[in-house]
């Protein structure tokens, strides 16, 4: 059970450290919390042959919200930190709510937002909420500074648009909407320890108890999450009413692809998505009635 | 190559070279021979290896020991570093019968003190998700519950500035 042989290097800016992947090439890592590069490295999954760690670069760990400007993850803020952030609370509560369902405490205090991103688990429990709000990464490479859209950073199970020689600096979500609200709920066998079975994401805002804007993102149950536009659609524009919300829910739950795994049986995701998207949307319509 | 790191175990400094692939874990158990602290899992779910690194809790088997250089850690013998007075935790994980086969109870007891410095009167609810990535395979969660929930009444005050652990 004990790790793989490599060099190790703890940079102190981003410069350097795009400096250091650019010299060690595609066999070297990008390190934050470690949660689960490490895990991977001790069941032989990956064998860099260098790590760089960026969990001690100053300023990398900044949280950075206001109803202005918007939301900003630095790469290094703890899951802990985003999952207990008060601001985060009130603006962005889908953000910290799945920060706080993620894995343990231990490993809250370990893994970073950012990184549950980079390892792009179809699962990754923070990928609904900020695919929801529409979240940018910045990224950081040889050639400077460029945004993605979160939803076109995830190209398939562990897959990304990141380049070997590039690091996510940050994940950014816009200003919130007027009387919008969040949620994120997720299901798995041990509590919300293990890897999620299904997870989904909502983002709407109501103006006079008619939905003006609805994004509803689903986890766990496709190659990388997924929205599903055709039940965002049926509610925009709309009255906020119980059936048009469990029509929703079931449109969501048909433009899934979940399989059968360890974690859960694709029928009883299929049905679980309904449950949890109905569910969600309630929770999210009742606190944006409330702005 | 080794890398020269400086850490503060249990109040002692300590200056060490180590591999870079060598974890927190392998470090106190092997090198400092802080044996409580256990090796279960490996994967970050079992809960067996807490430490606290600074005033965090984190499973020392994900945690690479270059990357705690200038850092406090504490370990389960830091909570009663005289050998013969316990730390008001351990007392109440006595007091309750919350140890089995006691393989859990130095993670469950490093969470619970992380628990306790961040919140000093939590709730039943607030006690099972602190220990949510602490396993007892006795299966005495009940009692180790109880446990914490007296000792946060018996030591209301395990703030973070507190620097005996």
């Amino acid at each position: 059970m004990t790790l793989g042989r490599f060099e190790y290097h703890a940079p102190q800016s981003i410069p350097q450290a795009v400096q250091l992947l650019t010299q060690l090439g595609p066999d070297a890592r990008v390190m934050a919390g470690g949660t689960d590069l490490l895990v991977k490295m001790r069941h032989h999954v990956v064998h860099p042959s260098a790590i760089v760690a960026i969990k001690g670069i100053p300023g990398l760990d900044r949280i950075e919200v206001d109803r202005d400007h918007g939301l900003t993850i630095g790469a290094a803020a703890l899951l802990a930190d985003v999952a207990t952030h008060p601001q985060i609370q009130a603006l962005y509560p889908a953000v910290s709510g799945a920060a706080q369902t993620t894995a343990n405490v231990q490993v809250r205090n370990m893994g970073t937002v950012v990184g549950n991103l980079c390892n792009a688990s179809p699962a990754a429990d923070n990928a609904p909420s900020l695919l929801a709000l529409e979240a940018q990464v910045e990224i950081q490479g040889p050639r400077g500074v460029r945004h993605l859209p979160l939803a076109a950073f995830f190209k398939g199970p562990g897959q990304t648009a990141l380049a070997v020689d590039e690091i996510v600096t940050a994940v950014k979500a816009p200003p919130p909407r007027p009387a919008s609200a969040g949620v994120y709920l997720s299901l798995s066998a041990r509590g919300q320890l293990d890897c999620s079975a299904v997870g989904v994401g909502v983002v709407l805002a109501l103006e006079n108890q008619v939905c003006v804007h609805a994004r509803i993102v689903i986890g766990a149950c496709a190659p990388t999450p997924i929205r599903v536009p055709q039940a965002e659609a049926l509610l925009e524009g709309r009255r906020w009413h119980s059936q048009t919300i469990e029509q929703a829910a079931g449109i969501a739950a048909s433009l899934a692809q979940p399989i059968d795994d360890l974690r859960a049986s694709a029928r009883y995701r299929h049905r679980m998505i309904t449950v949890l998207a109905q569910r969600a949307l309630v929770q999210a319509g009742q606190s944006a009635a409330k702005k | 190559m080794k890398h020269h790191i400086r850490i503060q175990v249990n109040g002692d400094l300590h200056e060490l070279a180590v591999d870079p692939w060598r974890t927190l874990n392998q470090v106190l158990r092997e090198d400092l021979n802080l044996t409580g602290t256990k090796f279960g899992c490996g994967s970050g779910d079992c809960g067996a290896c807490t430490v606290m690194v600074d005033d965090r809790s984190v499973s020392s088997c994900l945690t690479l020991a270059v990357a705690v250089d200038g850092k406090k850690v504490t370990t389960v013998e830091g909570l009663a570093p005289s050998g013969d007075r316990l730390h008001p935790i351990q007392e109440a994980f006595i007091a309750n019968g919350a140890i089995q086969c006691g393989f859990c109870t130095p993670g469950m007891e490093i969470s619970a003190l992380h628990l306790l410095r961040c919140n000093p009167n939590p709730d039943e609810r607030q006690i099972r998700s602190a220990i949510a990535g602490n396993l007892c395979r006795c299966t005495g969660y009940n009692k180790i519950v109880k446990a914490i929930a007296a000792a946060a009444q018996a030591s209301p005050g395990m703030s973070e500035g507190d620097d005996t652990p």
